[in-house]
């Protein structure tokens, strides 16, 4: 019921926003788009009650959207920037060293896995090919393989994604 | 017809040599992933370019076209995926 | 002052996103390449539906009613971009990989003891 409650309301808002500038009725929207925007959202949340919510209500805490944001902003787009400058080095001179590597950032809920491969795809010279569903660990394809990160094996997650672990561990649990 | 019309054009046909870019490498590719690569890129800079349509012409539905345009293609690159894949549906 | 900062905002972009396309066209295995279509795309996105949202603020400044929708709505396309992305990527990744594509002259591949050490 909880779940249901919350896709509901998270597709109005969506709808919401989508229809902004319609009418004069309520604020900036008309009655038509809202009384539809209602029925929508109501028959959406009942199809996707099971799927988008899944008995777990930690991130309904303010908290941890003010963090998500600040991480957003703060070491996640830094890292994206350094990423995008490594590719265009190695797209100009064609140095590369790739490699499949596997990390293990011990990270145990699905959304902190999710926002981590995210991450790790969008940062600098990883992109992450395939999960071990059992473990949680992550197989990553790295660009140009540091030799010193490989004498221990599973590799050390610092040298694939400096301390994103920290921010999402702080996040989504 | 906006005061940065003329700018935004410049970039559309700037965006239109990566998207002849990304032609190529799906009409080259050597293996079916290869393609798929060509074309979750195209897909992107497709999205980027009607953002840049509609700011130019002022119209918003086409910004609306871009958002709908973008869902659905991460739906086909998600159901290429599963099929290269060998999955059943 | 402002006009600068869009131009500058929109050179970047397509920058960033002809260095994808010439990425595709020079690296040589699957993987390589989506490094370039995933990231130089997304970043260039930012920065040039960024710049879509500053012209649509500056035009709402001096008076338009319409601009400010079209400033919300491209922030949900570009919102839309960087969630749908990484996420496609990472799909096509794996399905390289389970379809037989392996990523050429690899120094490590940890993936392929992976079935073999579950059994």
């Amino acid at each position: 019921m909880i779940s249901f409650i919350i896709t509901t309301v998270i597709c109005f808002i969506t709808y919401l926003l989508l229809t902004t500038g319609s009418g004069t009725d309520v604020w900036i929207w008309s009655y038509e788009e809202i009384l539809i925007g209602i029925i929508l959202s109501l028959i959406t949340g009942f199809i996707a009650r099971n799927v988008f919510v899944k008995n777990n209500l930690r991130m309904l805490n303010p908290i941890r959207w003010l963090i998500f944001l600040v991480y957003v902003i703060g070491p996640f787009f830094v890292g994206m920037a350094k990423a995008n400058i490594d590719v265009a080095y190695r797209v100009i001179t064609g140095k590369i060293k790739p490699g499949i590597v596997r990390i293990s950032p011990n990270l145990k809920t699905d959304l902190g896995i999710t926002m981590l491969a995210n991450s790790i795809t969008l940062t600098p010279g990883t992109l992450s090919v395939d999960i071990d569903e059992d473990e949680n660990d992550l197989y990553v394809h790295w660009i140009n393989i540091k030799e010193e990160a490989l004498k221990k094996k599973p590799v050390d997650y610092k040298y694939v994604c400096n301390g994103f672990p920290k921010w999402i561990r702080r996040i989504a649990e | 017809m906006i005061e940065f019309y003329n700018t935004l054009l410049v970039v559309l046909s700037l965006l239109l040599i990566c998207i002849l870019m990304a032609i190529i490498r799906i009409i080259l590719g050597p293996t079916a992933p290869d393609r798929v690569v060509g074309l979750d890129t195209l897909n992107t800079i497709v999205v980027v370019g009607m953002v840049i349509f509609g700011a130019a012409y002022n119209l918003v539905i086409i910004v609306d076209v871009a958002i709908v345009y973008a869902l659905l293609s991460f739906v086909s690159t998600l159901f290429i995926a599963k099929y290269l894949e060998g999955g059943r549906f | 002052m402002f006009d600068e900062i869009i131009y500058i905002l929109l050179g970047i972009g397509v920058f960033f996103n002809i260095l994808a396309g010439v990425g595709l066209l020079r690296f040589p295995d699957v993987y390589t390449r989506l490094h370039a279509g995933t990231k130089c795309t997304t970043f260039g996105s930012i920065f040039i539906c960024g710049s879509v949202i500053l012209v649509a603020l500056k035009m709402w400044y001096q008076g338009g009613a319409e601009e400010s929708v079209l400033a919300l709505h491209t922030a949900i396309a570009l919102i839309a971009i960087l969630i749908t992305n990484p996420t496609g990527a990472h799909a096509i990744a794996r399905a390289a990989y389970r379809s037989g594509v392996k990523p050429a002259a690899a120094v490590v591949d940890d993936l392929k003891n992976k079935g073999r050490r579950k059994k």
